[in-house]
């Protein structure tokens, strides 16, 4: 699978909060989320991104809490992937168990925002359409592959179950 | 090659022998809690999948504590539904009301979580109850649905990071500080992954509420579980409480550690955590002029009835400084029925505190007690991220419940030794 988008870079250890901060944790709808995505890291975030955009940011992208409505506010405003230099733990299984696709790659830092990427999320490369320049991300492992092609966590529990 | 006490765990609760870091297992698990933030999307996946009952009934835990009681309409509706479900599906441990409290510090003094155990919460603080010896660890949604349903989930095998701490603990430096010291030498993605097993000849005599604090905060420095070998005065706090049997399991004296790291803490002084990350530790000499407009005691990390009796230790026959607020928040109905017996709230009520009822409240920047733009707080919780506690564009720093009770005596971050 391969998209194409638009950057958004963020910083270092982009936390929970800031991602979609807890007064609105009140509600769980995806749209509602979606609203106030990023909103305490850059207020105009959520108007301004558009379909198939994507989050660069440097390490350890989303640590603090274990709130799913992360990834789904993130899903919900239209980003198609994530690409960081690490991930906190708890955000990366819930990315993957609610099938949002997001890449580790050590190389966030040649990202800028308004730059356009094209992702190959089966060989882990980046192409930086501007400077044609090749990145690698690093491999997905093949359980979390599974999970992605199932359609996230309790599809792939429904199959087992079946 | 030997295992280590999460490696043990791990391996029995996916019917293995043995483990080894990297192995992803599908282990059975003894709890699966959830809370009112994140229940209601594992319920939401929970009635689409179709599922007729949870695994048991006795080991799904819901607890609505974070916006209890109801801080609005739209927490109301979330509270509902939870409630509604616990009620169809038979949940033995719904806890709400005037039963319910901090999780974090619930779950382990109901005796539902235990040595031995393999715990999953959806909330990043599950790794709290690694104090009692179980291996216990933070998840999201999905994967309590998942849980809720099949009683299972996928596990990678961590490696083990081995703290010893050694010497003798200076005067006001409790569990809080020992963990803060820790964050803020390995920074806040310094275990990512991984297990942080804590040990040495100071943790074999640091009280259970201490290291239920050390644990807590373990997912403040990446980990995936935080966790301590079981020892007396494990036993001392379990046995009474306990609501099923439980096993002591320890690591083997040939385990393999990724690292291990040695503290003498007698060169710790009380630990305070600048914004806006918990790595940003200084000692409380180191701090300097910081005028505070709020402090809080409270919260799953030292919301516990030893924490409010040494914040009363230094509030007795004081008062908070004009312009400072105080908000003390016992974390279980228990603790806050023994701290009304002991005398505790008529020392807080005196110095000028405000009590509230046990929840997660301002910790999270959820109610009682937000703050504005431009303020400052000092805060005995575990997160200091922008914006945690309410504005933007205000500030929390992280200590113990000394520092937080002196602080807000002398409004501005100090130790008890401040205090004339
Ligand atoms: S007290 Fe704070 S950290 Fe603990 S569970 Fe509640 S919100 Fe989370």
């Amino acid at each position: 699978m391969k998209i194409t988008g638009k950057v958004w870079k963020f910083g270092d250890d982009v936390d929970t909060d800031l991602i979609i901060p807890a007064r609105y944790l009140n509600t769980s709808d995806p749209q509602e989320l979606a609203q106030h995505c990023m909103e305490d890291a850059d207020p105009a975030f959520a108007a301004k991104v558009s379909p198939s955009d994507i989050i660069v940011a440097g390490k350890y992208f989303g640590c603090g809490s274990s709130r799913e409505h992360a990834p789904i506010a993130i899903k919900a405003a239209g980003v198609s992937c994530v690409i960081a230099k690490s991930f906190a733990r708890i955000f990366y299984r819930n990315a993957f168990n609610m099938g949002l696709l997001i890449l580790e790659c050590e190389d966030t830092d040649k990202f800028q925002t308004g730059d356009k990427l094209t992702v190959d999320f089966d060989s882990g490369e980046i192409v930086h359409t501007g400077t044609k320049k090749l990145y690698q991300s690093r491999p997905i492992p093949p359980f979390m592959q599974e999970l992605v092609q199932s359609g996230g966590l309790m599809e792939y529990i429904e199959k087992k179950v079946k | 090659m030997g295992m280590t006490i999460t490696e043990k765990i791990l391996a029995r609760h996916a019917g293995l022998d043995t483990v080894k870091p990297g192995t992803l297992v599908n282990a059975k698990v003894d709890i699966a809690l959830g809370n009112d933030i994140t229940a209601p999307i594992a319920i939401d996946l929970f009635r689409k999948s179709g599922a007729k009952k949870v695994f048991d009934k006795n080991r799904v835990v819901l607890v609505l504590d974070h916006f209890i009681p109801n801080k609005d309409i739209k927490s109301a509706m979330q509270a509902k539904m939870i409630r509604e479900f616990a009620l169809e599906f038979g949940i033995v441990n719904f806890f709400d009301s005037g039963d319910t409290g901090i999780e974090h510090a619930l779950l382990p003094e109901k005796g539902l979580v235990l040595p031995g155990d393999l715990i999953m919460g959806a909330d990043s603080h599950t790794c709290t109850y690694g104090a009692l010896g179980a291996f216990s660890t933070g998840c999201g949604s999905t994967d309590l649905a998942a849980a809720m349903i099949t009683g299972e989930l996928w596990f990678k095998v961590p490696e083990s990071i081995k703290f010893i701490f050694k010497g003798k603990l200076n005067p006001w430096v409790g569990g809080k500080d020992l963990i803060l010291y820790t964050i803020g030498d390995i920074g806040v993605d310094g275990a990512l992954y991984k297990a942080m097993e804590f040990t040495g000849p100071v943790i074999r005599s640091l009280s259970m509420s201490d290291r239920l604090t050390m644990a807590n905060m373990t997912t403040e420095a990446g980990a995936k579980n935080g966790i301590f070998e079981p020892d007396d005065i494990t036993k001392a706090y379990v046995s009474g409480r306990a609501v099923r049997k439980y096993e002591f399991i320890t690591s083997d004296a040939d385990a393999e550690y990724e690292t291990i790291k040695e503290y003498d803490v007698s060169n710790i002084e009380p630990q305070v955590a600048f914004p806006h990350l918990p790595e940003n530790t200084k000692g409380i000499s180191e701090v300097g002029e910081i005028p505070i407009d709020q402090a809080v005691i409270g919260s799953c990390t030292n919301g516990r009835l030893e924490d409010l009796r040494i914040a009363a230790s230094i509030l007795k026959g004081r008062k908070i400084a004009r312009r400072t607020r105080l908000i003390v928040i016992p974390a279980t109905p228990t603790i806050y029925r023994t701290a009304l017996k002991e005398g505790l709230f008529e020392i807080f009520l005196d110095a000028g505190a405000v009590i509230s009822p046990p929840t997660c409240g301002p910790c999270l920047g959820g109610y009682m007690g937000i703050l504005a733009k431009g303020e400052r707080a000092v805060a005995t919780t575990n997160r200091n991220f922008v914006g945690r506690m309410g504005h933007t564009e205000s500030e929390v720093y992280l200590a113990n419940p000394a520092v937080a009770a002196a602080s807000a005596v002398l409004g501005k971050i100090g130790g008890p030794d401040q205090l004339g």
